[in-house]
């Protein structure tokens, strides 16, 4: 076997944006912290040993079509042509260190349709979804139901989704 | 809170019989809130499915999403993708909170806090 590097840490190395955006907004002098969903149960339907050659994927995003008009609503849009850029400027992404103005970064459609023509899938979705990041959770659940309906009038089978 | 947002979505769909997978950045968020599949891409956030120009990792990220979906035996999985951003500073740097700063974030946070009362009294 090769020599393995071994690089020793004392602090764990995978950012806890729970503790991050707690002391963040701590000091900005908010003292309740944000009480993040946490569920015991979760739900699960087995694709395990499944064909996907047939399957039609989707995609959630929480990024919006330009030009942006405000409110956020969650929506539905022809994932064919791809718009050239899509409204990031609100999210909380790190503005420092990357950029969104690669699609592919983060709302893989492209790669989707490249799968399907190679019969990886079986087809993408004609219409992906977007989501208004909420702080109130009672609203994304509703938004939420929106989703499941398009996705089925859609014929979606699976769904990739991707938060900034 | 994308994260958050994505995970509660995710879980209605499933209970739906549409099966999910999350493609993201931050990995205590949703295995917080606790999701049936979840490709763990740790890149600084804005790029879950791979670095800017770089297709053929992109379609990596969504090739390994696929298979997590057929290898899947139950919920709570977790796939981390092996790859590196390439420089570590962005960990420290996002959201930072030191002395060098701490009483900046606090003024901001006064003025948001009177802006929001300000508001708040003109209706």
């Amino acid at each position: 076997m090769e020599a393995a590097e071994n690089t020793p840490q004392t602090h764990r190395r995978v950012v806890s944006y729970i503790d991050k955006s707690r002391e963040y907004y701590a000091a900005h002098g908010y003292e309740q912290p944000y009480r993040w969903a946490s569920y015991d149960a979760v739900p699960f339907e087995s694709w395990v040993g499944r064909d996907l050659s047939g399957a039609r994927v989707g995609v959630v995003t929480t990024t919006f079509p330009l030009p942006f008009e405000k409110p956020k609503k969650v929506y539905a849009q022809a994932s064919s042509p791809l718009p050239d850029a899509m409204w990031t400027q609100d999210l909380s992404w790190d503005k420092d260190a990357t950029h969104t103005e690669d699609l592919g970064t983060f709302l893989p459609i492209t790669a989707l349709h490249d799968l399907a023509e190679d019969g990886a899938i079986g087809s993408v979705a004609d219409r992906f979804y977007g989501v208004p990041t909420e702080y109130s959770q009672r609203r994304t659940h509703a938004d939420a139901e929106q989703i499941v309906e398009w996705a089925k009038e859609d014929g979606v089978d699976v769904m990739l989704l991707v938060p900034l | 809170m994308c994260h958050q947002t994505v995970s509660l979505v995710a879980r209605h769909l499933e209970a739906e019989g549409i099966a999910t997978v999350i493609i993201g950045s931050a990995q205590d968020i949703v295995e917080t809130a606790g999701v049936p599949r979840f490709v763990f891409v740790d890149y600084p956030l804005g790029n879950p499915c791979g670095k800017p120009g770089d297709t053929a990792e992109q379609r990596s990220i969504v090739e390994a999403s696929l298979e997590l979906l057929t290898a899947a035996i139950a919920p709570r999985m977790t796939l981390r993708m092996p790859l590196e951003w390439g420089v570590d500073d962005w960990r420290a740097n996002f959201m930072h909170v030191g002395p060098d700063n701490i009483e900046e974030l606090r003024a901001a946070g006064r003025r948001r806090m009177e802006k929001q009362v300000a508001n708040r009294a003109a209706g």
